[in-house]
């Protein structure tokens, strides 16, 4: 094994040249006379096999001097992920529907005056005008998506609902995050009792429909105003989704935490809080972002369906799943106000989705061959 | 501060236990000795013999559940470790004793550069601000011989080769300068050349700091040019206590001498079949106290053996032995004579 990996050091005239280059062996305090040896093109990082753990610890001598530098995980994983051509596709897709939300309405609004909520004060004009149409029948950019049945644009209000389904998505993961990584990384590393009591508690909110939460919920303190049910919204689709999230950490906690760098931090007498949070979570991580990008595809999905139950985003305001509502009354007549939200949303979904499943290969140590 | 007799560490009855399905575990069983300022002990036995569980206790780092030290004493500086809080036993963890493990390849955390491994520990117990720490972290990297170490001190560890990961344990656990080092088999996972670098490293570490070094490991040659006493442990138990000449030149237990009958010696004949003790290390759980331990595998063994417990023998000041023949066997080891345990020589029937 190591024959292949290492064709030159079993020599014993190459252990005794490389041990010439490596310089007096016992130099413990300062450098050696000689300059002290990075590894060059044509060296060897190791010169006894039985030393190296991993590819990355012996390279071939035409690997150049760039390889010696070492790549990271995360530049690894990157490597990966380009690779897998659904994953950047999700990648740019959400890109640049992050892009043309977050600057689109001030783009709408400086070119064509309209913002999501302005409704023409000429009463003619509140109705709905099918795309690319002005309202005496002739084509115009005016419009591109059409106007709802007040006569407001609809590309302004789906760029705003994609902002608020997104940030909805966001938020919501960010609290999950929060709650769970805390929770399963004190339940995984405390273990016993503190363990068994924080995991049956999760099994209890787990046995509980989170929709049905959700909706009591949003019926209970809801529609005080339409932004406050926004920030109600962020909160409650948080507070449920946080669950497998925690268990997801507490497993990985579990599994890291008999590790010797845990036992050498507790030995130097760093303290448990500062082990989970500095030496263990970040370990964790992989799994985490992995989980927390299908985590906000699967949020926006529960909003969208809470909004067209009418439970989630008021007008003024509009989600995507509140514009699909608004749509599917007029269907018939008004098809482009159902299709233009519902195809943005689908799509945004499913890149998110690519985008995790290559996020997860890509981490994933199972994988590491391709 | 208050010492006695001059022992840094002194540690009486100690007494390990895991609590398992399979019954009560008892891996440390009654241990007791002294260390001095500035001496080097080894700690020496075979796999399971309760090496590391005995310092983890001294520190306090037993995983409790299963684990629970059931009595016994650690004075360090006459100050029991013991009755202490677990805030207190942590302001001693890395700053006045501080260890080094067996693999360095999992002792550093993959996720943390190098420099910040080690300024957390000065951080929290130097309180150095992080310019501080940092220019510690490097200064130790060079101590403990990392070239170009300013340069390297920000890599992650799978930057770094075994002994080199070793080298950072040795830097990480002698930054605040401890009273105290635990190497808990600091060379078990290196090859021989990088081994010898290390020990010399901690050699010559502890000759410039004044450090006491518990070393454990179940490799006689480390602890021969390493010692000052040795204690040889099994089952739990001490089994023998000596100064390291004293306990090479004539040792006086029956398992001591198994154990040093099995290193191998380059002067034997080629083809000759290596010694070994024969049969298996005993279960710890299901030991009758009213035998020896290591009777089943003894070439000594006679029926008190098995009937009583056999005492714990001083044979001069400083040379103690668990075995009834504690003095027999001694006096054999003296006379050059007993060399050979009948019966189990090259032969195959031990196994």
């Amino acid at each position: 094994m190591s024959e292949e990996r290492t064709p030159q050091v079993p020599t014993e005239e190459g252990r005794q040249q490389t041990q010439e280059a490596r310089g007096p062996a016992l130099t413990p305090r300062g450098t050696p006379q000689a300059p002290p040896v990075r590894a060059r093109a044509g060296d060897e990082i190791h010169p006894f096999p039985e030393t190296a753990v991993g590819e990355g610890d012996v390279r071939n001598a035409d690997a150049g001097p760039e390889a010696v530098r070492g790549t990271s995980l995360w530049s690894d994983a990157w490597r990966r992920l380009v690779r897998n051509k659904l994953a950047v596709f999700g990648m740019v897709v959400v890109g640049l529907i992050v892009v043309a939300v977050v600057v689109g309405p001030a783009i709408i609004k400086a070119a064509t005056g309209y913002t999501y909520d302005y409704i023409p004060p000429d009463s003619k004009l509140v109705q709905s005008f099918p795309p690319f149409t002005a309202p005496d029948g002739t084509f115009s950019w005016a419009h591109p998506m059409g106007t709802d049945s007040a006569g407001r644009d609809m590309l302004a209000r789906v760029l705003l609902g994609g902002r608020i389904s997104l940030m909805v998505g966001i938020i919501s993961t960010v609290v999950s995050l929060i709650i769970g990584i805390s929770w399963g990384a004190t339940a995984g590393y405390l273990g016993g009792k503190v363990d068994d009591v924080l995991m049956r508690i999760v099994d209890v909110l787990y046995a509980i429909p989170y929709m049905m939460i959700v909706i009591v919920l949003l019926a209970f303190f809801g529609a005080q105003s339409p932004l406050k049910q926004i920030f109600l919204l962020f909160a409650a689709l948080g507070a449920v989704s946080w669950l497998t999230m925690a268990r997801i950490v507490r497993g990985q906690i579990i599994s890291l935490k008999n590790q010797e760098f845990v036992l050498a931090a507790r030995a130097g007498g760093v303290s448990t809080a500062k082990i989970i949070f500095r030496h263990l979570v970040p370990n964790a991580l992989g799994p985490v972002i992995v989980y927390a990008t299908l985590t906000i595809p699967s949020v926006m999905l529960s909003e969208a369906f809470l909004s067209f139950l009418g439970l989630g985003v008021q007008a003024p305001y509009a989600s995507w799943g509140s514009l699909a509502q608004d749509g599917i009354q007029n269907i018939a007549i008004f098809p482009w106000q159902l299709i233009f939200p519902g195809v943005t949303m689908a799509l945004t979904l499913f890149s998110l989705n690519f985008l995790g499943d290559g996020l997860r290969d890509a981490l994933d140590p199972q994988m590491r061959k391709f | 501060m208050s010492e006695q007799n001059g022992n840094l560490l002194s540690v009486k009855n100690l007494r390990t236990y895991f609590e398992t399905e399979d019954g009560t575990v008892r891996a440390v069983d009654g241990i007791s000795f002294d260390l001095k300022r500035g001496e080097t002990l080894g700690i020496v036995g075979e796999s399971g013999s309760g090496k590391s569980v005995t310092n983890l206790s001294i520190i306090r780092l037993i995983p409790s559940p299963p684990g629970k030290i059931v009595s016994g004493e650690v004075l360090f500086h006459g100050e029991d470790i013991m009755s202490l809080t677990q805030e207190e036993v942590r302001r001693i963890r890395g700053k006045r004793i501080s260890m080094i493990f067996q693999d360095p390849m999992t002792s550093l955390n993959p996720f943390m550069r190098i420099s910040k491994q080690l300024m957390e520990i000065t951080e929290l117990h130097l309180g150095h601000t992080r310019e501080q720490a940092y220019e510690h972290a490097v200064k130790m990297l060079e101590t403990v011989g990392i070239p170009e170490a300013r340069a390297r001190a920000n890599d992650y560890p799978h930057e770094f080769s075994g002994g080199m990961r070793q080298r950072v344990m040795i830097a990480m656990a002698l930054s605040c300068e401890p009273e105290l080092l635990i190497a808990d088999e600091p060379t078990t996972a290196l090859d021989v050349t990088i081994q010898a670098q290390i020990l010399e490293l901690i050699r010559k570490l502890k000759e410039e700091t004044g450090t006491s070094v518990i070393l454990i490991t179940h490799d006689l040659g480390v602890v021969a040019g390493m010692t000052d006493d040795i204690i040889v442990m099994y089952a739990g138990k001490i089994f023998e206590q000596a100064p390291t000449t004293e306990l090479f030149a004539a040792p006086g237990n029956p398992y001591t001498k198994g154990l040093l009958k099995s290193v191998p010696d380059p002067a034997d004949d080629e083809g000759a079949e290596l010694y070994q003790i024969p049969g298996l290390p005993p279960d710890v759980a299901h030991l009758s106290p009213n035998q020896c331990p290591f009777a089943e595998r003894c070439y000594r063994a006679e029926d008190i053996c098995r009937r009583e417990f056999p005492p714990f023998v001083q044979l001069n000041a400083e040379h103690f032995s668990l075995c009834h023949f504690a003095e027999e066997v001694y006096a054999d080891s003296r006379a050059g004579r007993g060399d050979a345990p009948a019966g189990t020589t090259q032969g195959g029937d031990g196994r």
